[in-house]
Parts: C-alpha cells; sequence; structure tokens
C-alpha cells in the first residue's frame, strides 16, 4: 500500500493522525529549523520523544522535517536538531540543505534521510546525486512535475518519491523563492516562513476591504465578501491591461483522483501538507485519505468530493500534476 | 573586487545578443556568463550566437562561462546540460543536477540559483570541485560575511547579487503564457515581447514585481551601490551585474568606477542611467528584498524602511 505520510504541528495533532490511520507523521522543532515555523506550533524536544514513542507503540513512523538553509555561523541550532530527533528515535529526517545533509551523514550514519521538497529535486540526475552523495533514501518531488514526468523520474532512480496530494499549493519550486522575503524580509528558506502574519495588515477602506503583506497590497474584495489570506503569489494583480491572479487563483491541491495514477507511476508515498492545520482538520483529511489509498490498493474507483468542505470553500486543482496547468 | 556579468535572464533576438555581448566586450568587466538561464524552449532562437560571443568576450580580456538552465525537469534539458561540460569552458552550475555531469573534482562555478546559504554547503561544494560561488540574492551581509570568510579558507570566489532584477522564483508554469492565455506548451515565446519582462503592479498602482516567462524578478533594480564599502571588508571577490536592456555598459562602466574608489557617486549616476527605475538593497540589509537604504556599514544590519 502506498505509504500517507500525514501533518501534525501538535503533539495532538499527532496522536489524532495516528488514529485516523496515518502511516507516518510527519513534524518539526518549535524554532527556525523547519518551514512551518509559525508561533504557537511544533515540539519541544520531550514532546517529540513521547510524540515519536506514541507512534511507534502503535505501528506507525515519526519524521523529523529539518528542512530549512542553516543560517552561516549557527549551523550549529541545525545540527542539533539532527542529533536531537535521531536521539529521540526518528525514522527519519526530512532535510534541504547540502550542508546539513552532509553532516548528518557523516556524523549520523544510521539515521535515514530523506530529500525535502525544498530541495527541489526536479529531475533523475538531482535525486541520485543526493543518493550517491549522502545515501538519500526518499526524495519528496517538487510540485512543478507532471504525473507523466513522476513515472519517468522512478523508472531511473531507486530512491523512493513522495509527492503532495492535498493542502496548500506552491506554485514556485519550493526551496528557490524568495517572493516572501522580498516583501516582507522574512523566507521559507531562511526562516521558515512563506507570507508570515506577522507583516500581514487587513483594513477597510472606500474601495473595500484590502489585505497587505509588507505593506504590498495583495487582495482588495467587496466589502462583506471574505478576504483571503494574503498569500503572495495568490494575490489579484495588475499587468497591463490584465487584472487578476497573474500567478495563481487562491486555490487549495486536491490530487486524490490522482492517487490511482501516482500508485502506478511508482510513487512510494503520498503526503499532506497542513502542520498548521487543527487536529479535527487532521482527522478528518487523513481518514478520507487513509480510506482512499485503501481504495487503490483494491483498485476501487476514488471517492469523489470526500475532503470539498475542507478546501475551505476554496477552489481545488490538480496543481502541475495535469500538464495543462503549465 | 572586481565585475561578473551573470547570464541574460530574457528573451531577445539573435541579434540583440550579438550586439549585447559585442558591446560588452568593451566594458570594464573581469568575466561573463553566458546561456540561457529561465526557458529552455528560448534557446533555439540565439544559441547559435553563443559561439561567436564566447570568441569576441574573451578577446576583449574576459573570463567566460556557460550557463545551465535554473529548472532542469526535461530529459532534453539533461542532454543540454551534460553537452555544455563538452564545451571546453568554464561552467556555472545554476541547478545542482548539472554536477551529476561534473567529475568529482573537476572545477566548475555556483550561480545565485543554488542554495548556498552556509558554510557547510560552501565547504562540500569546495570539495566538490567548486571554485566560484554567486550566493543567493537574499542572503544578508551578516551571512556574506561568514561565507566569504570560509570561502577564502576554502579557495572559493564569493560573489554577491550586485546589480540588477533579483531573481526571485522559478516555476514549471508560465506567467508570460499565462497573462496571454495560454499554456506554456503554446506559448507562441511571447516572453519575448518584453525585453525587461513584463511588469506586474499592486491593484493600487504600486509597482512590485516583474514576469519573465517561468521566472519571477522583483520590480525594483537590486543595487548595492551604497553597501560597496561593507562588501569589499566582507572579502567578497566579485559584484554580479545582471543584464538589463538600455545602457548596460555605461552602468557596468558606472560600477568600475566605483570599484576603483569613487562609490560615493554611483547611486546618482545609476539614476541618471536608468531614469525610470526604481531601486532596492534591502536583502544585504537584511529587511524586506523590496526597500532602500541609504547606506550600509561593515556588520552593520541597517534599519529597514517599510513601504
Amino acid at each position: 500500500m502506498m505509504e500517507l505520510v500525514c501533518p501534525a504541528g501538535t503533539p495532538a495533532a499527532l496522536r489524532a493522525a495516528v488514529e485516523a490511520g496515518a502511516h507516518t507523521v510527519y513534524c518539526g522543532f518549535a524554532d527556525e529549523t523547519n518551514a512551518r515555523n509559525f508561533p504557537g506550533l511544533n515540539f519541544s524536544r520531550e514532546e517529540m520523544a513521547a510524540g515519536i514513542d506514541f507512534a511507534h507503540d502503535r505501528g506507525a513512523k515519526v519524521l523529523v522535517a529539518i528542512n530549512t538553509f542553516p543560517r552561516a555561523g549557527a549551523q550549529d541550532l541545525w545540527h542539533r536538531a539532527v542529533a536531537d530527533a535521531a536521539a529521540a528515535g526518528a525514522d527519519a529526517v526530512i532535510l534541504a540543505d547540502i550542508g546539513l545533509l552532509a553532516h548528518a551523514a557523516e556524523r549520523h550514519p544510521g539515521l535515514r534521510l530523506h530529500l525535502s521538497v525544498q530541495a527541489a529535486a526536479a529531475n533523475p540526475d538531482a535525486i541520485n546525486l543526493y543518493a550517491q552523495a549522502f545515501g538519500v533514501r526518499r526524495v519528496v518531488l517538487p510540485r512543478v512535475l507532471t504525473v507523466e514526468e513522476i513515472a519517468a523520474i522512478n523508472r531511473e532512480t531507486e530512491v523512493e518519491t513522495e509527492v503532495f496530494v492535498f493542502g496548500g499549493l506552491c506554485v514556485m519550486a519550493e526551496g528557490r523563492c524568495s517572493l516572501s522575503s522580498y516583501a516582507t524580509g522574512l523566507s521559507p528558506n531562511m526562516n521558515g516562513v512563506c507570507s508570515p502574519a506577522s507583516h500581514v495588515a487587513y483594513a477597510e477602506t472606500a474601495k473595500g476591504q484590502e489585505a497587505r503583506l509588507g505593506g504590498f497590497l495583495i487582495h482588495r474584495t467587496a466589502r462583506g465578501a471574505p478576504v483571503p489570506y494574503p498569500t503572495l503569489c495568490k494575490g489579484c494583480f495588475t499587468s497591463g491591461d490584465q487584472t487578476g491572479h497573474i500567478f495563481e487563483d487562491p486555490v487549495s491541491l486536491d490530487a486524490t483522483r490522482l492517487i490511482p495514477a501516482l500508485r502506478k507511476a511508482g510513487v512510494s508515498a503520498l503526503k499532506i501538507e497542513g502542520r498548521q492545520r487543527s487536529r479535527a482538520y487532521v482527522t478528518q483529511v487523513v481518514r478520507a485519505f487513509r480510506a482512499a489509498v485503501e481504495a487503490a490498493e483494491r483498485g476501487d474507483p476514488m471517492p469523489e468530493g470526500l475532503l470539498t468542505r475542507l478546501t475551505e470553500g476554496q477552489a481545488a486543482t490538480t496543481g502541475a500534476y495535469a500538464k495543462t496547468w503549465r | 573586487m572586481d565585475l561578473t556579468v551573470g547570464p541574460n535572464p530574457f528573451f531577445w533576438s539573435a541579434e540583440a545578443v550579438r550586439a549585447f555581448y559585442r558591446d560588452l566586450a568593451a566594458a570594464p568587466v573581469a568575466r561573463v556568463v553566458i546561456g540561457e538561464w529561465v526557458c529552455s524552449k528560448r534557446l533555439p532562437f540565439w544559441q547559435d550566437e553563443i559561439a561567436g560571443a564566447v570568441d569576441v568576450l574573451r578577446d576583449g580580456g574576459k573570463e567566460v562561462a556557460l550557463s545551465t538552465l535554473a529548472l532542469i525537469t526535461l530529459k532534453r534539458e539533461r542532454r543540454m546540460t551534460a553537452d555544455l561540460m563538452a564545451a571546453g569552458l568554464p561552467v556555472e552550475v545554476n541547478d545542482l543536477s548539472a554536477l551529476a555531469h561534473v567529475p568529482v573534482g573537476a572545477p566548475f562555478w555556483v550561480g545565485p540559483m543554488v542554495n548556498v546559504y552556509n558554510e557547510g554547503t560552501l565547504e562540500w561544494l569546495a570539495r566538490r570541485g567548486a571554485t566560484r560561488i554567486c550566493l543567493p540574492p537574499e542572503l544578508p551581509l551578516a551571512s556574506i560575511e561568514t561565507l566569504a570568510r570560509a570561502g577564502r579558507a576554502a579557495d572559493v570566489a564569493v560573489e554577491v547579487w550586485g546589480h540588477g532584477r533579483a531573481p526571485l522564483a522559478i516555476s514549471g508554469r508560465c506567467y508570460h503564457a499565462r497573462l496571454h492565455d495560454r499554456a506554456k506548451d503554446s506559448c507562441q515565446f511571447v516572453c519575448g515581447e518584453d525585453p525587461d519582462g513584463r511588469d506586474v503592479d499592486t491593484l493600487d498602482g504600486q509597482a512590485f514585481l516583474t514576469v519573465n516567462g517561468v521566472q519571477t524578478l522583483g520590480r525594483a533594480v537590486t543595487t548595492v551601490a551604497a553597501q560597496i564599502g561593507a562588501l569589499r571588508d566582507a572579502g567578497v571577490a566579485s559584484l554580479r551585474l545582471s543584464p538589463h536592456a538600455g545602457a548596460f555598459n555605461d552602468v557596468a562602466r558606472a560600477y568600475d568606477t566605483a570599484l576603483r574608489g569613487s562609490e560615493a557617486a554611483l547611486p546618482a549616476t545609476l539614476a541618471r542611467l536608468m531614469p525610470h527605475a526604481t531601486f532596492c538593497n534591502g536583502f544585504v540589509a537584511a529587511g524586506p528584498g523590496a526597500a532602500l537604504i541609504p547606506e550600509q556599514g561593515p556588520g552593520q544590519s541597517a534599519p529597514t524602511r517599510q513601504f
């Protein structure tokens, strides 16, 4: 069966995900070493150890994401995170930075290494390079590839592939995007945040409700209508005589119906985005996807519209997996 | 500290490419990186100019390297990358997968699209054969100082994004084509209509970003004009100038004059040479990249201005 890899931003979400049927949970420490460095989220060292014990007791695995790029002169913080994850019994660490991969491979030879989506390894040459150089066993593929391209990658590598199937959608190659820091000074790569809430401002104006990021207007809606969160690449902008969502509509990813095709393409694991999500959300999504991967295993059709209400009234897309998206 | 001209991010005609490099051969820059960086679909339209440009630049005394693409996904693109290594020139790696085609220990350069954020990564690349690394544009001065020091210890020349709209993102999707209601596969090469990329403004008319095919750039022109002293003190080996339309050789001359000791006049000279541009330098100042701070001394993180 394809492995279902589920998000946990808190110990409660971890327990909820495991109880809802997650094969594997991924989480991070409460600092800038992980790419979901949001206030009130993530795990202390003690919580991580307890969470891993809880999961292992129930036959589930825990992956620890240490997937920002260590700050020059402060690499120790990231090195300690890898050592602590290993000591807590993590089944693997998810890393993006070459220097950190080299460190982990040398100092923790028994620790299984997964390559984060933040490393943007988008072809077999890159993936095999990480495997040869650091012994990487699994790669989380960037969301710029079609199902056909994923199948082609799997034909050329022994490294397991994991792909995102649900949740937030990056439209840029992850780990290679400085849009957020251009507007706010804080980036996914350096700070583990994208379009951070600390730099968001909402206002009622004569022209409507406005959402700004770092002072730049990202959304404007009519009074009374909901204002989307101002994630930079989902904003509404003007170019020449055109106004609209130049990069992407405020959509989220739902590749449920592609699960059989992804399975056929040789994908080992399906990943759900959303470490910032509530425990209730995690429970519902995990339960639905566990049913979907079991259906795929039996060759049954995918359940339709299972998660529509969880996409928060937003439209869903299959993203780059369909070639027409480009 | 000297000057390096990076690969042209934009889609220009073969004639425009030829004229650009012919002129650049006379510019006061130490080296030039040439090659298609953004979209492999553009290359057939101008690749026949590369050999001639390399010759004219080398005749002008420049060191010349070939750039890989910044995002390599297709089989054709991987073959192209392997072929680059056979050209007998230094290669600048802008997608790490290109390293798969570089024999271990053979020298190569690393471009700004490869994530070199810390000493560990720099040292690994140096062991693998890197001799020159242009750092990602979003790095603050404190990181640049540490990396320049690590570079000197590892015999790697460290370069910083010095001038030009900063590359902020690359995607599988073509935004130029999307603006014309087309998919990437049927783009009809519309990015060629915008020699400096296509402007993207906020709904209240603030200049914000630039779309360039699958790439997104800042709209303001990044310049380290006010930070040259700090970068020199940090031990940065070279400033990277990114090609753009209009007065580029004059811009290169202005930076050369500044490097020779008269840097105070540089901001005013740039404003005169690029009258329609707004400028920014926030990344080096550890603030929003789009911000402009007046001057920055060594080791000093200047307060950033919110827009």
